[in-house]
């Protein structure tokens, strides 16, 4: 059985309203029309409703969801998918910076590129670029996974922890304590599983793997002298 | 915070509607800068030299000054007045009539010189600024906008952007600079002169001595990309076109959107989304560090 979908309109509606309608709801399918950049559309989801906002966000978009499916048919600005607990959020178009920031779980999919510092400080999330990422992307990334089928910015994996990074195309440089990693069948397995998860057509067999050398501070037990 | 826009159009028809489409989108930049505001829209030239001032008293006799110029430039002088600012029109020498308000005209301060530009500023809530100096009737090729949040210098006219950089030009900022002092200083000795203790007005300062020296547009970017320590967007109005760069760190958000009608950048897309055929507008990040310009000279 599938519920009829509820069109809220940005045009007509409140933000806070349409915000408010959506985290009450505890299934159903949404669409949000006329989003025109508007920031803040469709957070704090915590139930498993499918929203659809049918055009370009500001910032912020589906922030901090949990078990939503929220698909943005365009261009996403700053923070999309933040804090994301779990659930899936998907881009059609490009992402500004910092997409899929600290999110815990969850799948973020981005189909065209995103900007600067996409995954800074995962902590579990699956992120999917279809493009490129700009520079600082995955800075101080705790863990998940983060797959690029284009080519990453500088400084790749700054301070990274444990979180896994993939990368089909080139990457103009790598950030403190980021080192390539053997890609071994088993990552290949997952990440192919990952692909087809995102709906994304790249063969596995070309991306190359990286992660943390463990070299840093934190990394180092004779720190702990320090407490 | 600040919020900046500028609008490039490439189908003239348009060109009716330059001003209330730089309105629809400044608007939307409001709450990222709701303490002033300012334009620099670029109409058809009809050739004469268009010199921008802004009356600090509010009470400046634009006629006299006007009657003054004439005798001073040995040339024609017309004036048109929009609330307290009023536009010297002259078959003249622009820089000359500039040099002698400035000296003669202490309740005047000159915002910008050029045959194409006009440039607009004040205080307050961006919409009201608008209305005040009748932004939407203004017809033109091109216009760059800004709302402003004060962080580097008091709220005061002049401290409201754009900033005049040289003939022609002129610059919009979201960001802050740290090293300005300095440069301030330095170009200070190289004989520019600074009317507020705004950063941004250090930084247009900086690009009008370095195409001074000879630079080309894209070439002065490159140069202050080298020598501004801080973080910034700048949109960049020219007589034909304009120019929008980020710093290399890309601190501060940009957007940019192209038709076949238009080019537009803004801080935020929602600016954008106000315009006619965005449904069909290319848009993207600009890149850090990466000069983009649209001219009708290239």
């Amino acid at each position: 059985m599938s519920l009829p979908n509820t069109e809220l309109d940005l045009a007509v509606l409140d933000r806070r309203a349409i915000n408010q309608t959506l985290q009450k709801a505890t299934a159903g399918t949404f669409t949000v029309a006329n989003p025109g950049g508007a920031h803040a559309l469709a957070c704090g989801l915590m139930h498993p409703v499918e929203v659809t906002i049918a055009g370009h966000c500001g910032y912020y978009a589906a922030g901090m969801n949990q078990e939503a499916s929220v698909v943005i048919e365009g261009n996403a600005g700053t923070g999309v998918a933040e804090n994301m607990i779990s659930g899936q959020v998907r881009v059609t178009g490009n992402a500004s910076q910092s997409a899929g920031a600290t999110g815990h779980g969850g799948l973020l999919v981005i189909e065209g590129d995103t900007s600067a510092r996409c995954g800074i400080s995962m902590k579990g999330i699956d992120i999917v670029v279809g493009g490129s990422v700009g520079h600082m992307s995955a800075f101080m990334a705790q863990a998940g996974r983060l797959v690029v089928c284009g080519d990453a910015g500088a400084d790749l994996g700054d301070s990274i922890y444990e979180a896994e990074l993939f990368v089909q195309g080139a990457v103009a440089s790598l950030g403190a304590d980021c080192e390539e990693k053997e890609m071994t069948d088993q990552h290949r397995e997952a990440l192919k599983d990952l692909l087809s998860r995102a709906g994304l057509d790249a063969d596995p067999a070309g991306f190359r793997r990286y992660g943390s050398a463990r070299t840093l501070y934190n990394f180092n037990i004779d720190n702990m002298d320090a407490y | 915070m600040c919020g900046i826009v500028g609008l490039y159009l490439k189908d003239m028809t348009l060109a009716p509607q330059l001003g209330h489409l730089t309105a629809l989108m400044l608007s939307e930049m409001s709450s990222r800068g709701p303490d002033s505001a300012g334009f620099a829209v670029y109409g058809a030239s009809d050739g004469r030299t268009r010199v921008s001032a802004l009356s600090v008293t509010g009470e400046s006799d634009w006629k006299r000054y006007a009657a003054a110029l004439r005798q001073a430039l040995d040339a024609d002088v017309d004036i048109e007045t929009h609330s307290d600012h009023a536009v010297f029109l002259t078959n003249g020498d622009g820089q000359a009539a500039r040099n002698w308000l400035m000296e003669h005209a202490p309740d005047v301060s000159v915002l910008g010189v050029g045959t194409a530009m006009e440039l607009y500023k004040g205080i307050g809530d961006p919409d009201a600024v608008a209305d005040r100096l009748d932004l939407a009737s203004r017809a033109g090729t091109h216009a760059i906008a800004h709302t402003r949040m004060a962080t580097e210098s008091a709220v005061t006219t002049l401290g409201a952007h754009p900033f005049n950089t040289g003939p022609d030009q002129c610059l919009v900022h979201n960001g802050s600079l740290s090293n300005h002092n300095r440069l301030r200083e330095d170009l200070s000795k190289r004989g520019e002169t600074f009317q507020t203790e705004n950063d941004s007005e250090v930084a247009a300062g900086y690009l009008a001595w370095r195409m001074r020296e000879g630079d080309g547009i894209d070439e002065a970017i490159g140069h202050a990309i080298r020598d501004f320590d801080g973080f910034y967007t700048f949109a960049i109005g020219t007589a034909d076109g304009f120019a929008v760069v980020r710093d290399p760190i890309a601190c501060k958000p940009a957007v940019i959107a192209e038709t076949d009608a238009w080019v537009a950048m803004s801080s935020e897309f929602r600016a954008i989304d106000r315009l006619p055929g965005v449904k069909n507008a290319e848009i993207w990040e600009p890149e850090p560090a990466k000069i983009y310009s649209w001219s009708r000279a290239a």
